[in-house]
């Protein structure tokens, strides 16, 4: 059937892509001529180039291809996965990079601000980090490991042909809009919600092509169950989908213009947004990472998943409780109160559910101990399960209303964030890594595995002092803001509150330089592995076979 | 690998579901209790709390939601809290006012007090511009010596901080100095001439030639206001121009602008914010800066 | 291990063996928590208190809000005081959900790396914030504000202002096609130029119910065409001078929520 695919002239996937290029080459053109601000022009411009550049590639891949079979469903996609896992270091580097220039900013205001230059200032550069590492380093993770994960475990290969590639690509375009967009002040100023609305429409587009090929590919799948990493993925992608949509609403002042107004205005668009973005938290950071989690550790470590109904009942109660909890991040705010207990109740029972994604990971573990030991990656994608433990620990107790009165608005929350984000998403995109760049490229081992030691302690050190840091600079600022001297009234002022964390902040950036340092070392590490240096040595087998293997 | 019978996994004895993928297995242990009894407990917790708190929305065709037994509102408890605040306020106030103010000064305890909420206003609202402890900035007056463009008794400190200078309050301090040059009452050159006056009257090296073009400008333009001598007017908020002090700078470049375009400060009014005892506390506080009169 | 909880989750095959049976499983749980949230808020009156004297920003400031929005000023700033006692001494009276009403989207924040803006209006001198903002740590040594000089080099751009007015009142901002047509002139008229100021005092102080909520004046103090400061400035005079506090009744049942 592969054989037969092949000698068709054109492939239909592909020439579908290529119309939409056409489409989109016409508009972008259009757009280029008629831009209303520079922002759009050069934005328009960008798309010009990528769709110019998407049609060439296409048109040579086709001739390229004539006498090959295409897409042979014979065997995994996996040059997909290698083009997911270099984005994810790219934007990985890129997006802790300018974590540690924004941390540096508040540091020492006056060597890293450029007061004529205003690109580089924090408020635009703080978005750019964020985005960068949620939705560029964590979306490309996501992306390639549920590419990978999800072929081996329907054993097939992936759906659609051309549209991969399109997901691929055409997400990478969004974050090269949304981050030159940052740097141009084109933003909604909606929290990780920051692109305007072509950027929005184009992500759209790509998202609604990933759901099809990830249900695709498992309406193909020769196994009658469905794993339960791909429940976890299906429920970030789609859902992804919808809250995006939602957010987003809105309407365009002007059609070659940047600037669109948001449909939502005032108390209803806060709660909106914090729909979206508790909910970015949930599915995105959590739930798809959670996919990643189901899939290496058992793999790894080659032991069964400790608990299948405990995964039926976290994955349910996980998805249906999360949804609720967006109003956590109003409390006290002029969002009606009876919103503000139903974020606050809802997040306590959220508890346990994100703690059976932690028990049904470490519990796998059992019997396989002695692996954290010998083997350095299972020890990172143990430890960030802990941080998950950890961060959605501290989570529900922020979510309560009375603690969220000293922790909102300071860095304690800054502190949660990274225990989440370095922890838990950083560390398990990093063992899904090593795991993959091993199996994809087939390598025996790794180029090294004491480097995988140094990146672990190092990355683990920077994170400790992190999230202590900005414990200690975010209690004591909301100590101290609420302090009241003997005779009852505020003791400090605010400004005496920015000085008194000025240590802290210190310590922030040396642990999130730390961070950097290991993952430059991962990368190195994963370059020399890919190319094959592999120094000779100890053989270990090889995780992944190539070729689909026959149904039993 | 379709649904093969459930086999027992050898390590932990434990019955598998039977499903394999990419050679991934699962045991069907069951849920852990005390996973589970937590969970109960943390739904309790919630009903409990919808019961007591503003919880649960009306649905649509009908108006308001759950007050929750405890009546609990955050907006009528900090009202309380602030009017308790307020109440307090009023009785500080009355004492405050009560004595004239240098009976303040004389009275520990009450100007103990007035120092504590004069420094707790004081840091928010006015070291923005006056610097932490009244040091002052450029274009914003030093509060912490003893050299003062309005007065400096407590009653014209308070004054000043009730109703502002230049600010939109009715009763403002107002004295606008012209813009000899922008509005063209002096020409250039008998501008650069009076630059060097000021250079030469706050005591140091100028062209002495000018200094005697100037003079007579001075006494027709300036001694309105700065006075005869130019030690100033407090009456019209005008400063000393012999001393070395500086509110814009003493250079040439910044004389020139001052006397070109003038400067007219705006310091805010703050009875809109402040209540009377708070700016009367404000004021023992400036007053206790270190040049109060 | 036939007990009675195996058999239940034997159910779950159901899910696990028809992908699109899986997938409207989950969008119909994911969507029951948004529903019952956000709709209310939509229906229910007592979501926004009913006070007099917000009204429409006008075009200087609507341009100054979107430098603000521009620069990512809400990265640092809230503009939401809580009801909580050391907030309401330190900015004043806690935010209203009427407040930010003709905020698309909202501006509230999530964090205060610096103090919150709600209420900033009026608290300083023009000149201050022109100072400020061109360079925070002349001012404030211990700021770590950024510094924004550029925007005092900048002429503001007012070619898009009627476009965006006109999509905001499609969405529901009380603006009225006069308002719309005489935009750049109002805007001339709030930088202290030479326009018709009562024009623009009439509309705007009209919708407000209450003289003065229009501040004219040449915020930045530059002479020549308003700049990006100008209406920087201008906004943040107006933060939280609006609502006519006189009526409000914290205490009214219909502002019980
Ligand atoms: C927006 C900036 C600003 C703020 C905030 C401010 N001031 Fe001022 N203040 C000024 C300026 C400018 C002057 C001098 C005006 C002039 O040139 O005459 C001044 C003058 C004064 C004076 C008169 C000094 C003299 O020499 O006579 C006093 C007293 C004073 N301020 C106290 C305060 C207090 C107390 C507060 C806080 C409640 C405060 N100021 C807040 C700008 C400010
Ligand atoms: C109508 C009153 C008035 C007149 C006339 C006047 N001044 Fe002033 N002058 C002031 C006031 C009030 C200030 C305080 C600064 C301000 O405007 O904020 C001042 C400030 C100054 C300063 C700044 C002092 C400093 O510490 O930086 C200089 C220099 C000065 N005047 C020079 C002159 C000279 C020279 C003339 C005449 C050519 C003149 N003034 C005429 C009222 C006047
Ligand atoms: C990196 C964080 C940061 C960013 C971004 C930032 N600020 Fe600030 N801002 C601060 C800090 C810290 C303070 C307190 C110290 C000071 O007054 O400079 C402050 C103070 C202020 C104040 C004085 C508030 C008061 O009540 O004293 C205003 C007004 C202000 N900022 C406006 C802005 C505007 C407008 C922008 C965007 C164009 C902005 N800020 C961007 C950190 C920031
Ligand atoms: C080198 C590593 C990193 C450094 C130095 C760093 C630094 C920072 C800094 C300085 C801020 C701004 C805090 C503030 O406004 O006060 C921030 C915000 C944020 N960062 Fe990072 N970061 C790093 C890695 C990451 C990673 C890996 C993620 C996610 C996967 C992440 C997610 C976020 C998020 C979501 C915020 C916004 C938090 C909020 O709004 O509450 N960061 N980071
Ligand atoms: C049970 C799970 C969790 C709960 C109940 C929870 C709760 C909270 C609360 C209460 C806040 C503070 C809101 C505020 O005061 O502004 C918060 C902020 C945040 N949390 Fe969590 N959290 C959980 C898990 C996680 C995890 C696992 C991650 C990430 C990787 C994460 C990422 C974040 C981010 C990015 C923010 C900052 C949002 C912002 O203000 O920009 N959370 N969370
Ligand atoms: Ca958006
Ligand atoms: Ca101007
Ligand atoms: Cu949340």
């Amino acid at each position: 059937m592969a054989a037969a695919f092949s000698r068709e002239r054109i492939d239909v996937s592909t020439f579908a892509v290529g119309f939409l290029m056409l489409v989109v080459l016409i508009l972008s053109f259009s757009g280029v001529a008629n831009a209303a601000d520079h922002a759009f022009r050069a934005h328009a411009f960008i798309f010009l180039l990528a769709s110019a550049i998407g049609l060439a590639g296409l048109l040579g891949w086709h001739e390229l291809s004539e006498r090959q079979p295409r897409f042979d469903k014979t065997f995994y996609e996996e040059s997909i996965v290698k083009a997911g896992i270099a984005a994810t270091m790219f934007w990985g580097i890129a997006g802790f990079l300018v974590g540690l220039i924004i941390a540096l900013q508040l540091t020492f205001p006056t060597l890293f601000y450029f007061p004529e230059l205003g690109w580089t200032n924090f408020g635009r550069l703080r978005p750019l980090h964020t985005s960068a590492v949620i939705f560029a380093f964590g979306g490309n993770a996501l992306i390639a490991t549920s590419f990978y994960v999800v072929q081996r475990t329907c054993r097939t290969r992936l759906a659609g042909g051309m549209w991969p590639w399109f997901v691929f690509w055409g997400y990478q375009l969004f974050i090269v809009i949304a981050a030159t967009g940052y740097l141009m002040g084109v933003t909604q100023s909606k929290e990780y919600a920051e692109p305007e609305w072509y950027a929005d429409i184009w992500l759209t587009i790509v998202w609604v092509t990933y759901l099809a090929v990830f249900v695709a590919t498992i309406l193909r799948r020769k196994e009658p169950h469905i794993y339960v990493a791909n429940w976890f993925y299906l429920a970030f992608i789609v859902t992804i989908a919808l809250l995006h949509v939602v957010n987003s609403l809105s309407i365009p002042i002007n059609l070659a213009g940047s600037r669109s107004v948001s449909v939502f205005s005032g108390v209803q668009s806060a709660l909106i947004q914090w729909w979206y973005g508790h909910n970015a938290v949930g599915f995105f950071l959590t739930a798809g990472f959670l996919a990643i989690m189901y899939y290496f550790i058992p793999k790894r470590i080659e032991r069964p998943v400790w608990s299948y109904r405990l995964s039926i009942v976290h994955f349910w109660s996980l998805i249906f409780i999360y949804i609720w909890a967006g109003p956590h991040h109003l409390h006290y705010t002029a969002l009606p109160q009876w919103a503000q207990t139903l974020g606050m109740t809802f997040s306590i029972m959220l508890w346990m559910p994100s703690w059976g994604g932690m028990i049904n990971g470490l519990m796998t573990l059992s019997g396989a101990w002695d692996k954290l030991r010998t083997d350095p990656v299972v020890r990172m994608l143990v430890v960030s399960v802990a941080f998950y433990g950890m961060a959605t620990f501290e989570g529900p107790v922020m979510s309560v209303r009375e603690v969220n009165a000293l922790s909102h608005y300071t860095d304690w929350g800054i502190g949660h964030v990274h225990s989440g984000a370095l922890g838990w998403v950083g560390f398990v995109t990093f063992g899904a890594l090593y795991c993959m760049t091993q199996w994809v490229w087939k390598r025996d081992r790794l180029y090294s595995n004491a480097l995988v030691e140094w990146h672990f302690w190092i990355a683990t050190i920077g994170i400790v002092l992190y999230i202590t840091s900005m414990w200690v600079s975010g209690i004591m600022e909301g100590l101290m803001w609420r302090a009241y001297n003997e005779f009852g009234f505020l003791e400090y002022s605010f400004i005496e509150t920015v000085s008194a964390k000025h240590i802290s902040y210190i310590i922030r950036a040396l642990g999130g330089g730390l961070y950097l340092t290991g993952a430059l070392i991962m990368v190195y590490n994963l370059v020399r592995t890919a190319r094959g240096d592999v120094p000779a040595g100890e053989r270990r087998r090889s995780g992944a076979t190539p070729a689909i293997q026959p149904a039993e | 690998m379709t649904d093969r019978s459930p086999e027992i996994d050898p390590h932990s004895q434990v019955e598998t579901t039977g499903h394999e993928w990419d050679g991934i297995k699962e045991l069907n242990n069951p849920l852990p209790r005390w996973w589970l009894f937590i969970f109960w407990g943390t739904i309790v917790v919630a009903i409990i709390y919808w019961v007591l708190m503003p919880a649960w929305p009306a649905p649509p065709g009908m108006q308001g939601n759950t007050l929750g037994v405890l009546g609990q509102s955050d907006r009528a408890t900090v009202a309380a809290e602030v009017s308790e605040t307020a109440k307090m306020r009023a009785e500080l106030a009355s004492r405050l006012s009560a004595v004239d103010a240098s009976a303040i000064l004389q009275d520990h305890d009450l100007s103990q007090l007035a120092l504590g909420l004069g420094e707790s206003a004081f840091g928010d609202n006015c070291a923005t511009c006056h610097g932490a402890g009244g040091r002052g900035a450029k274009g914003y007056p030093r509060l912490a010596d003893d050299i003062w463009l309005w007065g400096g008794t407590l009653t014209d400190i308070e004054t000043t901080i009730r109703h502002g200078i230049r600010s939109d309050d009715p009763d403002a301090r107002m004295t606008d100095m012209p813009a000899f040059g922008r509005d063209e009452f002096l020409t250039s050159a008998e501008i650069k001439d009076m630059v060097e006056f000021v250079t030469a009257i706050s005591g140091r090296k100028a062209n002495l030639a000018a200094v005697d073009r100037a003079r007579p400008i001075f006494q027709t333009n300036c001694a309105s206001c700065h006075g005869v001598d130019a030690r100033g007017d407090r009456a019209q908020g005008a400063p000393n121009l012999t001393d070395a002090e500086w509110l814009y700078g003493g250079d040439r470049d910044t004389l020139q602008a001052t006397i070109f375009g003038a400067r007219r400060g705006v310091m805010p009014a703050w009875t809109t914010r402040f209540d009377p005892a708070t700016i009367r506390a404000l004021a023992v506080y400036v007053h206790s800066l270190g040049g109060g009169e | 291990m036939a007990t009675r909880q195996s058999k239940l989750f034997n159910k779950h095959k159901l899910f696990e063996r028809h992908t699109f049976v899986l997938l409207l499983g989950i969008l119909v749980v994911v969507a029951i928590g948004g529903l019952i949230e956000i709709v209310p808020l939509f229906y229910l009156k007592n979501t926004i208190e009913k006070v007099e004297g917000m009204r429409p920003y006008t075009p200087l400031e609507l341009a100054g809000q979107n430098i603000y929005i521009r620069e990512g000023c809400n990265t640092c700033h809230s503009q939401m005081i809580r009801p909580l006692r050391d907030e309401v001494e330190r900015y004043g009276h806690y935010s209203l959900a009427a407040e930010s009403m003709y905020d698309h989207p909202f501006q509230w924040g999530s964090k205060r790396t610096g103090p919150d803006l709600a209420r900033v209006g009026g608290k300083y001198s023009d000149d201050w914030h022109r100072d400020h903002l061109i360079n925070p740590r002349a001012l404030v040594p211990e700021s770590i504000m950024p510094p924004y000089a550029f925007l005092a080099g900048r002429t503001l751009d007012l070619s898009t202002i009627q476009d965006q007015m006109r999509t905001l009142q499609f969405e529901g901002v009380p603006y009225t096609t006069p308002m719309i047509d005489a935009a750049l002139d109002n805007t001339m008229a709030q930088a202290g130029g030479d326009y018709d100021v009562e024009a623009l005092r009439k509309s705007y102080d009209g919708i407000a119910g209450r003289d003065g909520t229009v501040p004219v004046r040449n915020f930045d103090g530059m002479d020549g065409a308003p700049t990006e400061l100008d209406a920087l400035i201008a906004y943040l005079q107006m933060l939280g001078t609006l609502v006519d506090f006189k009526t409000y009744e914290a205490g009214d049942l219909s502002n019980r929520r």
